[in-house]
């Protein structure tokens, strides 16, 4: 059963291809690059795919990280994800990407990406099970209930506690193995809803000014 | 014949279209226009938000209304500029994410050359050369077009400043009518008189570039007009004399560029061309002139998912070569060919 996992909620623009019988990923292609969701993403899957020797056909089902995220990239993974579900006609299912990147992580810790704006996405975790979040908010303002702290958004900001190199970015493995109940029951596909956490900042209009001196 | 599917998401309308052979099989159309009510104008984060949600139903709709299936598709058309950059990048994504999973061709097309383009669906094949006047809420511009697939595209003038239909939502606003101002001037114009103000004609004097358009100024005379006006607002005959102003710019240099160039086809398009007085106008003034008018019904003047398809038909059966699967969007890209990348002859 080859699974087709995708994540842009990060600058790590992620895709790769997760065989769920033998519980390992076949090919993958990631790049961190903030700018680069929409020209990279469709090209790594086809390049995953031919690795694989496998077609789209092939594909059973498509796990996407739904973020928190910014917004362009993050909605360039999921509308990714959605038309190659309707396309193929297989289920898409959405990942936490705080999650994804938690995933397997032993202690309390705070996984944190990049939210911009001097903000972090962030979550709370006890061995990889997620305890408070997906939140967005400054570091310095983040309650201090963990021991330690990963995510590459964890490196950005002075934290009161160690920063773990490892994990940075959502692996493979972690989407697919949350996603993997609802792969193996055929659960019915999902619409990919983004963890925006912020409403667009625009205001109202208001009156207008006079253009006469 | 190659069934070709169009997606057009560069700014708050979702559209998806299947053309085969230059004729429309489907299409469907969401709008977020309702979200940017409130702001003025169009919030693009609000549109984008609303894309994501809109893109998939709009391409099963289509494909529902033309009949067909998905696998039945054979090439994908998607605007990949100009537009909102995260509006453009979610078409954009869902084309390739079409083409990838389909392993069919993408083609990354300009948003204007689909304005163009989708006459053929209602009028057929466009003449060998034709002047094409594109007048929309963030376009003014003639154009000079050849084989609309295969050619080099002429540009021979663009607004400087505002599109027209710009001018339109800000007039409405400095009149206190709601947003989207073009069909509510237009409504209301019907009730003024044209002739009660003189509102200027912008670059059109002597020295000024005869294919040029500037809104900017006009709005700001029809503000100073209302600001310098006391008792009440004749709302009406402002919004009749404004449009009217719109209208013969329009038409004088449309008609001036056919003219110049030896030509006898006048395709207006964009949403702008849905004004019912530009309309009347343009069409009066090329019965008079000897020249032949072509304008699609106003569902196809707007942006829409038909128009996209209409333009990767085009391509298609020209033989052009499908776009590089990295293709980035391009907000800002200048129109020279049916292609984003340019003529490819």
């Amino acid at each position: 059963m080859l699974t087709l996992v995708i994540d842009t909620a990060t600058p790590c623009v992620t895709a790769g291809l997760y065989d769920t019988a033998d519980g390992k990923t076949v090919a993958s292609r990631t790049v961190v690059n903030p700018r680069a969701h929409g020209e990279s993403l469709s090209p790594f899957v086809a390049e995953c795919l031919s690795e694989a020797g496998a077609a789209p056909r092939d594909l059973k089902a498509i796990v996407a990280g739904v973020g928190p995220g910014p917004y362009t990239g993050l909605r360039v993974g999921l509308v990714t994800a959605m038309a190659m579900g309707h396309a193929l006609g297989i289920p898409t299912y959405g990942v936490c990407t705080l999650d994804g990147i938690a995933y397997g992580t032993r202690g309390r810790l705070l996984i944190a990406t990049d939210a911009r704006r001097k903000e972090l996405y962030y979550g709370v975790y006890a061995d990889g099970v997620r305890v408070s979040g997906p939140s967005v908010g400054r570091a310095a303002d983040i309650e201090p209930d963990f021991e330690a702290a990963a995510g590459a958004g964890a490196t950005l900001y002075p934290l009161p506690v160690p920063v773990l190199d490892d994990p940075l970015y959502p692996p493979v493995e972690g989407h697919a193995a949350l996603a993997l109940p609802r792969i193996s029951s055929a659960a019915p596909t999902e619409i990919l809803t983004p963890l925006y956490l912020r409403r667009p900042d625009a205001v109202p209009a208001s009156e207008r000014k006079t253009v006469s001196q | 014949m190659p069934l070709v599917l169009g997606i057009e998401t560069s700014c708050d309308e979702t559209g998806a279209g299947l053309v085969r052979d230059g004729v429309l099989l489907g299409d469907a159309l969401a709008s977020s226009v309702d979200q940017h009510v409130r702001f003025g104008g169009v919030v693009p984060e609000v549109a984008a938000r609303a894309h994501l949600e809109a893109m998939v139903p709009m391409v099963e709709r289509a494909v529902q209304a033309a009949g067909v299936k998905l696998s039945d598709v054979d090439a994908v058309a998607v605007t990949a500029g100009p537009g909102l950059a995260t509006a453009v990048q979610i078409g954009l994504a869902a084309g390739k994410a079409y083409a990838t999973a389909l392993g069919v061709p993408l083609y990354g097309v300009h948003h204007l050359a689909g304005h163009a383009a989708v006459d053929v669906l209602e009028h057929g094949p466009l003449p060998e050369r034709c002047v094409a006047l594109i007048v929309s809420g963030g376009h003014t511009s003639i154009l000079l077009l050849g084989d609309l697939a295969r050619d080099p595209i002429v540009h021979l003038g663009d607004t400087v400043d505002d599109a027209a239909g710009e001018a339109f939502d800000k007039v409405a606003r400095l009149l206190g009518l709601p947003y989207p101002g073009g069909p509510v001037i237009d409504r209301i114009a019907k009730e003024g008189d044209p002739q009660a103000i003189h509102f200027p004609r912008p670059m059109s004097g002597p020295n000024d570039p005869p294919f040029a358009f500037s809104f900017s100024g006009l709005k700001t005379a029809v503000a100073r007009w209302v600001e310098r006006h006391e008792g009440t607002l004749p709302v009406a005959d402002v919004a009749a004399s404004f449009q009217e102003a719109v209208a013969d710019n329009l038409c004088t240099k449309a008609i001036r560029a056919c003219k110049e160039h030896h030509v006898d086809t006048l395709l207006m398009v964009g949403g702008v061309a849905a004004n019912s007085r530009i309309r009347a106008m343009m069409e009066e003034r090329c019965t008079e002139a000897g020249i032949t008018l072509r304008v699609p019904s106003p569902r196809l003047c707007t942006d829409n998912g038909a128009m996209i398809a209409a333009v990767g038909d085009l391509l298609v059966r020209a033989g052009a070569p499908p776009s590089a699967p990295t293709i980035g969007a391009e907000p800002s890209v200048v129109l020279r060919g049916a292609l984003i990348s340019g003529p490819w002859t």
